[in-house]
């Protein structure tokens, strides 16, 4: 169970987070759509705090974080109970895939090298990749360094995995695949969080659909609901250009 | 004008070439111990410790900033004076620690610049996993560093083995140590002196081309 309570960010004078309540259920796919600059991107990073919230709690499992008290130890406990998928994938470029997905659990879930090369390879072949796991990034294409940007995040073993546009800078040709593997992870009833611009993936793979704008949650539920009969003025404007 | 005396100039090849591993190894000892100080001064410097910048940015200015012959003469000559400890010291050790400060000086300059050029994706994914910082920057940004910083630290390493010529000025016979006595000896300075040029550029030469393979070694990572 993940809660998010009043998380709010301000960069400067500016709010793009106003007090944002989120409740994710375990195993539940959460879609996030906006336009650009409403705060969706800012959700996900003060999630993870690689920006830090001004005010707010994060509760994912057992780790509880008061944005305005937290210490370093939560910062690093709420990072390993939760996984990111960057948009520009964020492979470390001086390891191979094998290696950039034994990283987290060799350097900090301090497991075994045997072992965690075993589960870096066993993901690897979720993800399609098994003979390119000697490849460093430089030599993979955009799908498949984001293949392996999902599968270093799903070989953590997060309570909640976090995608920041996962497909927004890939070539269209490369888009399907990437998709494809967020469906087979989604079907594992991973806990998900996704900020996406692909309204017909939000449909298929969403339990809820959550509309964002100006820093708050507008409009949230069910995919056919919030796609298909949008309240809110905002959110049908949004609906009509994205369409 | 006088013919070069070819034979002497032969002769004194093998003797001058006697030195070459002192030098080698003054160099080496110096580049191993500045590699790791300026590594640890250019961390400082990018996460700026509070109470630590000012003193090692002061260090860096210091430096960067005297002569390394001047500094030598101050570890040697000086420093014993005051710091009674100092007094068994000899001009070996005396050289590896000027060269050692000095040179860290100036790489971790070199070493500053590469972390910040390394680019923000890696330092954001190194955190995200939930790495501390000590393992964000010994695993993620020091390797990558290393690499963008290899050419510049190579060069310093060059100037640090032509810098061990200043031990002489400390009683150490080394390369130049070696070549002045005999000089002294002869009287044939331009002999000598030519010979002893002659080897040094062998030596950086060489190194040149050892770097050229350690740059194709450190980029087969990012190689298309």
């Amino acid at each position: 169970m993940i809660s998010i309570r009043g998380l709010t960010k301000r960069f400067g004078g500016t709010t793009v987070l106003d007090a944002i309540d989120l409740d994710i259920a375990d195993g539940e796919r959460v879609v996030v759509i906006g336009s650009s600059g409403t705060g969706k991107s800012t959700l996900l990073r003060c999630v993870n705090f690689l920006d830090r919230p001004d005010a707010g709690t994060i509760a994912v499992g057992d780790v509880v974080v008061d944005a305005e008290r937290a210490s370093k130890r939560d910062m690093l406990a709420l990072r390993r109970a939760t996984a990111f998928v960057f948009q520009n994938y964020a492979l470390f470029a001086n390891k191979t895939a094998k290696e950039n997905i034994m990283e987290a659990l060799v350097t900090v879930q301090r497991r075994p090298k045997d072992e965690a090369e075993r589960r870096a390879l066993a993901v690897l072949a979720e993800t399609g990749l098994a003979e390119k796991a000697d490849s460093y990034p430089s030599a993979l294409s955009g799908g498949q360094q984001q293949r392996v940007g999902i599968g270093r995040a799903m070989a953590i073993g997060a309570d909640l995995m976090l995608f920041d546009e996962p497909t927004s800078a890939l070539d269209p040709e490369w888009v399907g695949e990437v998709l494809d593997l967020m469906r087979r992870v989604a079907e594992q009833r991973q806990t998900m969080l996704i900020v996406t611009h692909e309204m017909q993936f939000a449909r298929e793979i969403a339990d809820r659909v959550v509309f964002m704008d100006g820093g708050r949650i507008v409009e949230a539920g069910p995919p056919d609901q919030v796609l298909d009969t949008p309240k809110d003025e905002r959110l049908r404007r949004f609906l009509r250009r994205v369409a | 004008m006088r013919a070069l005396d070819l034979d002497y100039m032969l002769g004194l090849v093998p003797v001058i070439l006697g030195y070459v591993p002192l030098t080698l190894f003054m160099a080496s000892v110096a580049m191993v111990c500045a590699l790791v100080l300026a590594s640890l001064l250019a961390v400082e410097r990018v996460i700026r410790v509070p109470g630590l910048d000012w003193l090692v940015m002061l260090f860096i200015s210091f430096f960067r900033g005297t002569p390394l012959l001047v500094q030598l003469f101050l570890f040697y000559y000086g420093l014993p004076q005051v710091l009674s400890f100092l007094a068994q010291i000899n001009g070996v050790t005396a050289a590896i620690m000027g060269l050692t400060l000095h040179f860290s000086a100036y790489m971790a300059e070199a070493i500053r610049a590469a972390i910040i050029g390394v680019d923000r994706s890696q330092w954001e994914a190194a955190q995200s996993i939930g790495m501390t910082p000590a393992q964000m920057m010994r695993r993620i940004v020091l390797p990558q560093a290393g690499r963008i910083a290899a050419p510049t630290l190579v060069n310093y390493f060059i100037d640090m083995i032509k810098g061990t010529s200043l031990a002489f000025t400390l009683g150490v016979t080394e390369m130049m140590g070696a070549t002045q006595k005999e000089a002294a000896g002869s009287f044939l300075y331009f002999e000598a002196f030519l010979v002893v040029a002659i080897l040094y550029w062998i030596i950086v030469e060489t190194l040149n081309q050892g770097q050229k393979q350690l740059e194709t070694y450190l980029n087969k990572a990012y190689a298309r």
